[in-house]
This record gives C-alpha cells, structure tokens and sequence, in this order.
C-alpha cells in the first residue's frame, strides 16, 4: 500500500494550484459571495468569468483530463483529474459539471462516432454550455416516471413536455434531455437522450427563483419541438435509462465536495483568529475549537474516502463499497449543511448577515446555510442515496413500494 | 395543574389566527419582505385596533393588562403566519423597558402612543462586536450641561428603519450602561437596513455625537443593564413563542406534502424513512410547546424564570432549526424555492436563533446556574 502520489503527480498538482491561485486573483467580487455551483449561474460577471475560466482550461489543455487525446482530452488517468478538481474546489474556481463531468462521459461511452467527434470538441473548448433535462414536476427521486415524449416523425422527433429545476438553462446553449421515445412504455424502458439545442422553436425557458432570490432553476417548457435524429445520442432508441444511469455515477469520488468544505473551512479558521469577541478571540472559545476541529475530522476523512473511491474506480473494482458513490454524495452533502450551520452559528449575529458591507466572508455563511441544504436534494435525495447504500452496500432487502405496469 | 386555555384564550387564538389568515397570507409576507418598508402599515392598524399592541400594558396606558400567556397565544399566531411587523421591537422588547423603567411621564406619552399604533420603537442595544453581555456594551454617553453625547455604531437594531424612537444602550463614565430614548429623526443619527437572511428589518444605527436631554434616559442612570436583561429574558420566551409557532406549521405543512406528494407510485409519506424524520418533527415541537407554556406561566405567576428562559430559547434555537430544515428536505427540490412558502420558515428559523440570544448564550447561561 501507498498513499503517496507519484513524482508527476506533485508536479501537476503543484502546477494546478499555482494555476487556480493566480486566475482566481481575477474572480469579479460576487464570486465570494456564494457557493462554486451556484456563482456561475447569477451574475452576468460571474457567468463571464465562467466562460473566462473554460477557456483557460482549455489552452492548459486541462479541460477533459481523462479523456482520449483523439477527443480532446489529456489522455491521463482519473487520479490527474482527481488531482485536478481538488485543486479547482479549494480555491473555489468553476468548473463545467454538465458538460465535461455528465454529458461528455455518456457521450464518450454511448454515443456513435460522428456524434462524438462532433459534440466532444465545444465542450472541450468551452464554447457550448450544457444544462441537465432530467427532472420534470412529478419526475424527482422516481425520475423513470418522467412523461417528455419524443415521438418519431420522418428525420425528426417531435418532443413535448416539461423539464424543470433546470439549473443554469437560461445560460445555457444545449440540454441534455431525456425523454420517453416509446409512449407505450413504462419506466425506464422507452427512454432515449437527445442533445438538443436551446434555440429550437416551441422551447420556452422561465426562471424559478431559490429562497435567497437567486435565478439558478429554470422550467424548460417543449412544445412540437422539431429535433434532428442525428441527435438521439447512440443512434437507437431506449438506450437512455441505461445511459443515464450510468452518467449519474461518472464523477463517483465527489472530491470537489470535500475540498469545497476545505475551502469553506480554512477561510473560516481565519475568521475565528482574526475576530474577537467578548474580550477574546472566537479562536480560544473551547466550545468553538472543537466545533471547527470536529469539521476538519469530517473533511479529512471524506477526501480520504474520495480518493479511496477514484482509486477503486480506476483500478476496475468497487469492491471495498459498491455503493461508495452514494455513500460520498450523503457524506460530502450534508458536510456541507454542517459547515454552514456551524460557522453562522459561531458568527453568532453577523451569521444572519447577507453579502454587503457588513457580511464577514461576503456573506458566504449565510449563502450557504440556504443554498447548501440543495446538495442534499440535487443529484438524488440524500434518503435515496441512503436507500441505495442499505440496499447495494448492505444488501438490505428493499421493501416493494414501485407499482409498474 | 389545569393545562387547559381559558375560553377566552381560546377565542383570542382563533381570532389571531383569522385575523392573519385573511390579512397576512404568505404570499403578502413575501411581499412585504422584499418592500423597504417591511411591514404593513394597515395590518399594523388593524393590530392596534385588535388590542395587541397595548396587550402587554396596564389599562391606564391604553393597555388591556392581559396576562402574558395571552401575549405568548398572539406571537405564536404570529410565528405560524411568519407576519412581519415591529410587534417584536416595539411591544415586546421597548414598551416593555418603559413599562418596567420609565418615568411617569415617559409611561403616559410613549405607552399610549405604542397601545394606539402612533408609535413604533426599536431597541439598539447590540454593537459591532455582536457582544450579548453587558461588557458588549461600549458606546459613550457623555454629560455636558443638561444633555448626554451619544457616539457610535449599534448593529441589529430592529425596525430602526421604521421607527419614531430609539432606545439605545449606552455607557455613561463611572455609572454604567444606561437607557436613552432617542428620536429617529435626530439630525445627528443615520439609520441603515442590513440585508440579513431574515428579510427583516435588522439596521445600522450611527450615533454621531448625538445629544440627548437628561430627561429623555429611561429608569435610573447605570440601571439600564438591570432592565435590558430582564426584559430580554421575557423577550426570549416570546422569541421563542414565534419560533414554536412557525415549529407548529412547518410540522404540518411537511406532514400534509408528505402525505401528498407521490413518487414510485406512492405518498412519499409511506417511506419510513420521511415518517421517521416528522415523528422526529413532531416530537422536537411538542417538547418546545409544552415547556414553552410552562415557563409562560412562571412569567405570569411572578416567579424568576431566568434559567428557564434560557432553557427554552436554547432548546427552540435547535429544535425549530432541525424541524424547518427537515421540512425543506421533505419537500425536496420546491422546498428551496421562494414561490414554496417552507422556505419562509427556514430562512426565519436562522434569524430567530440571534434574538435575544443564540444558543451559545443561553447555554452558558444554564451552565452559569447550574454549576
Ligand atoms: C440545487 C439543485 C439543482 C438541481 N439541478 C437540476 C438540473 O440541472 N437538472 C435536473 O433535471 N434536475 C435538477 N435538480 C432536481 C433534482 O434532481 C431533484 O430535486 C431530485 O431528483 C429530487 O426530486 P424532487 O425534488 O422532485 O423531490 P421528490 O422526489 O418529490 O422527493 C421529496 C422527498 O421525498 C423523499 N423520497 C422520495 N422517494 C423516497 C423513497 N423511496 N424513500 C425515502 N424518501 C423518498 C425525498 O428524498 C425527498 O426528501 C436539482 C435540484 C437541486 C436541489
């Protein structure tokens, strides 16, 4: 057994963090004010500094570290990535979720040739943005229960329906969307992906805005919508439950989570040095050492299981936890909630306080202890990825609840 | 023991709860929490002419003299509907440091001004530093003549925005902290909304070398810490009435979604998973509701209820957090939503845990009693 990184590794990962530490110098100041997801999403300088940031990647050729050289990848190994990404949520940079993590992977894995030669290289270059069609009103946790149809006619599909929670479609030039291709069908037989462009006539995008006020969901409406066949990822129908599937575990470690706290956490340990109260430094409560000390034992050892995870991954088995991913997913979500809960209530009356002039941290605390609570819903519910580790990771028996036709 | 309400307490729970219902629904809370104002002049008539703002007030004050369980009934109505409005600053903390401190004179003029709706306060008693103790209390009143110099900056003051008059906390040399009622629209105070989770109105307030007469201090000069902290202890169990109010909806609202909502074909309500979260719900709010009565009736009874005043406000800090947090997540991605009234809850929970204390306070209070 080895922990240690290879002496390549070093060398990348140093060169990654001197990287994220000078680009970052140029972060417009809303940046601060909230979380790595969501920043992106609801400042018009936030989206550009986004857009900014992708393109840089891509000149590092460091966009797509893992994937084949021949689709414009780096061709290194999901360690680099790891490596990589870790460096990325620590100095807090945005990152393409949906495109480089989510749709490329299934494109890469699923897709015929033409389709990946001819949608990998914008996600690469940063210039297309994808979104996620997956959820829809009454598709959340049950999402095989989704009603989008996409119905075949000639060369085209014909698609109606409704998607919803849509994080940052309204910014967005594509949707990877899942709809059903075979009405008779139920569940997950009958679902299809299509890459479909947001500009087709009969697609109409409205805003759904978070507690905080924030724009980051969207309700992407289709009506009649004429999309090409050349865009049903595979080139045949009712792939996509098992396409999806498999694109809902692509980033299993969840790193960015674990070095996100990190983050979080170091600027707050700042905080608590540098902040007095009551005649002291918050630093020399007792009460407040062990809060933040019990913060560090959970993020050190959910990076360690995320490294764990990528390792197992990359070596072919899961045999240590097959239900390592959701395991991570529960673990780094509600480790998030807990930093956000812990530092506004360390802040005592500054945690209530919203990005101004008077907010320590820009606000972030309280950004977080709204936005935050949204990792534990977002990607799958915390209950269900509970529900999976018992079942997969324990094999536990699973209570028939599903009517299925 | 009789744990029953009254006939009448019973009937001024319905008509709160009607009267809010119809008047303050939560899509007008939302409303007036994004309106600089943030509170309704008209709801705030309307409370006046109910007799809520004189509730805490002996009748020769244009009072009602109701008892203080019948006040604890009101903010707990008005915790369930989250209605915003000065009745915090102005009934429960300022005319009650009048009731308690002030002159004759400041009793006749400022308490029926409040019973009458004509005038609203608010308490600056917290400063940068966000100090809950006495010792938190820096600003300087200096004498000169027959005037005290007000210098400094209070933080959190609530309504200040909104207020006629202040009563500001500050530190007179050799005497000690002291109460002064000051005018909003004294040309040397300037006057801020901090944005805060809450979407309440939490102000800066920037004394600048403001004079104040000697006649304007409330109580006695270097009593005024006495009267802060016995004030807030019966503030932090009316806090805490508001907090197990809005325990109260949370609790129902996630306990009617769950039963409502379906997916894999049934209410998410079937899974034990989400009934062991609102069995858990409902035990955090019925422990908070029945002690919360308990200590409400200490407070009626004269007896002291400062440890149990701490022991109630720590114990609604966590639990009406656990409760309203565990009822987003029950709601799922909506629950996060501003157009989903839960989320109103969540963020009210955050900002009612700072109110007259946050948990680490109390906590050191309790332990400051018990070891
Ligand atoms: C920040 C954020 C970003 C998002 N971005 C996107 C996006 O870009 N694209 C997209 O398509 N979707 C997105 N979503 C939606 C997300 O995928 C769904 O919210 C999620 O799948 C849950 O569905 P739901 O919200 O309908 O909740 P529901 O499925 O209605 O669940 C409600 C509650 O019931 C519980 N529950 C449901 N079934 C069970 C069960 N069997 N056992 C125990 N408990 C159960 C849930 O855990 C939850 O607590 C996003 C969500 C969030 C919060």
């Amino acid at each position: 057994m080895d922990y240690n990184l290879t002496k390549q590794q070093i060398a990348l990962k140093k060169e990654f963090e001197h990287f994220f530490q000078e680009e970052m110098k140029k972060a417009p100041p809303e940046y601060w004010q909230s979380g790595q997801f969501e920043t992106v999403y609801i400042s018009d300088a936030g989206w550009e500094f986004y857009k900014y940031m992708k393109g840089r990647y891509a000149e590092k050729g460091w966009a797509a570290l893992a994937w084949p050289i021949e689709y414009g990848g780096a061709g290194l190994t999901l360690m680099e990535q790891l490596l990589f990404d870790e460096a990325q949520s620590l100095y807090g940079a945005p990152r393409d979720i949906y495109g480089i993590r989510m749709f490329g992977q299934a494109v890469l894995v699923f897709a015929t040739e033409e389709q990946r030669k001819r949608i990998l290289p914008p996600i690469v270059s940063g210039e297309i943005q994808y979104c996620q069609g997956w959820s829809e009103p009454n598709a959340g946790s049950d999402l095989a229960a989704l009603t989008t149809t996409a119905v075949r006619d000639g060369n085209e599909y014909v698609v109606n329906g409704q998607k919803t929670w849509t994080s940052g479609a309204h910014r967005s030039d594509k949707i990877f969307l899942l709809a059903r291709t075979d009405p008779n069908s139920s569940r997950g037989e009958g679902l299809s992906v299509f890459n479909v462009d947001l500009k087709l006539p009969g697609i109409e995008i409205r805003p759904v805005h978070f507690m905080n006020g924030d724009h980051v969901f969207n309700e992407v409406y289709f009506t009649d919508v004429r999309v090409p066949a050349s865009e049903l990822i595979g080139g045949e129908e009712n792939d996509g439950w098992r396409q999806t599937r498999a694109t809902m575990n692509f980033e299993r470690s969840l790193i960015a989570f674990f070095a996100g706290t990190r983050r979080r956490l170091d600027e707050f340990i700042e905080y608590v040095k540098t902040t007095k109260r009551d005649g002291r430094y918050l630093a020399e409560n007792p009460i407040i050492r062990h809060k933040i000390a019990q913060l560090h034992v959970d993020i050190e050892v959910g990076r360690s299981l995320a490294y764990s995870t990528a390792f197992a991954e990359l070596s072919g088995n899961m045999l240590f936890s097959a239900a390592a991913a959701s395991e991570s997913r529960v673990f780094g979500g509600e480790l998030y909630q807990r930093v956000a809960n812990v530092t506004t209530e360390i802040m005592g009356l500054y945690g209530q306080v919203e990005s101004s002039r008077w907010a320590p941290l820009h606000g972030i605390a309280s950004d977080g202890y709204q936005f935050n609570i949204g990792f534990n819903i977002g990607g799958g519910t915390s209950e269900i990825q509970r529900n999976i580790i018992a079942w997969i990771g324990l094999g536990m028996p699973r209570l028939k609840t599903v009517k299925t036709k | 023991m009789d744990l029953s309400f009254s006939s009448t307490q019973k009937l001024l729970r319905d008509s709160a709860a009607k009267f809010l219902s119809a008047e303050c629904p939560y899509a007008r809370v939302k409303e007036i929490e994004d309106s600089e104002q943030g509170y309704d002049p008209v709801i705030w008539a309307q409370m006046a002419d109910l007799g809520w703002l004189g509730c805490a007030l002996p009748e020769e004050y244009g009072g009602t003299a109701s008892s203080f369980v019948d006040l604890i009934i009101i903010q707990e109505e008005i915790g369930r509907r989250l209605a915003p409005s000065p009745f915090f600053s102005t009934v429960v903390q300022c005319s009650e440091l009048i009731r308690a401190g002030g002159s004759e004179e400041q009793k006749s003029e400022l308490l029926n001004a409040i019973a009458e709706g004509r005038l609203i306060m608010s308490l600056a008693q917290y400063e940068p530093e966000a100090s809950y103790l006495e010792s938190g209390i820096k600003m300087q009143a200096t004498p000169q003549g027959d005037q005290y110099i007000l210098s400094g900056v209070k933080m959190f003051a609530m309504d200040a925005n909104i207020c006629g008059k202040l009563i500001t906390a500050a530190r007179v040399p050799d005497m000690g902290v002291t109460l002064f009622l000051v005018d909003a629209d004294h040309p040397d105070i300037s006057i801020s909304k901090i944005p805060t989770i809450g979407k309440d109105n939490a102000c800066e307030v920037i004394l600048n070398n403001a004079a104040v007469p000697k006649s304007d201090v409330i109580g006695e000069v270097g009593d005024g810490w006495e009267l802060l902290e016995k004030m807030n202890a019966k503030a932090a169990v009316a806090k805490a009435a508001e907090m197990v109010g809005g325990s109260k909806a949370c609790v129902t609202m996630a306990g009617e979604y769950a039963k409502m909502r379906e997916q894999y074909g049934v209410p998410i309500g079937g899974n034990q998973a989400i009934q062991h979260y609102l069995a858990n719900m409902l035990v955090a709010y019925d422990t908070s509701y029945s002690y919360l009565y308990q200590v409400a009736c200490m407070v009626d009874e004269g007896r002291d209820f400062a440890l149990e005043a701490s022991t109630l406000k720590a114990c609604c800090n966590q639990n009406y957090k656990f409760i309203s947090e565990r009822a987003v997540q029950i709601h799922g991605a909506i629950g996060t939503t501003r157009e989903c009234d839960i989320s109103l809850f969540y963020r009210k929970a955050k900002a009612c845990e700072y109110a007259c204390g946050d948990t680490f306070l109390h906590l050191d209070n309790i332990a400051d009693s018990l070891l």
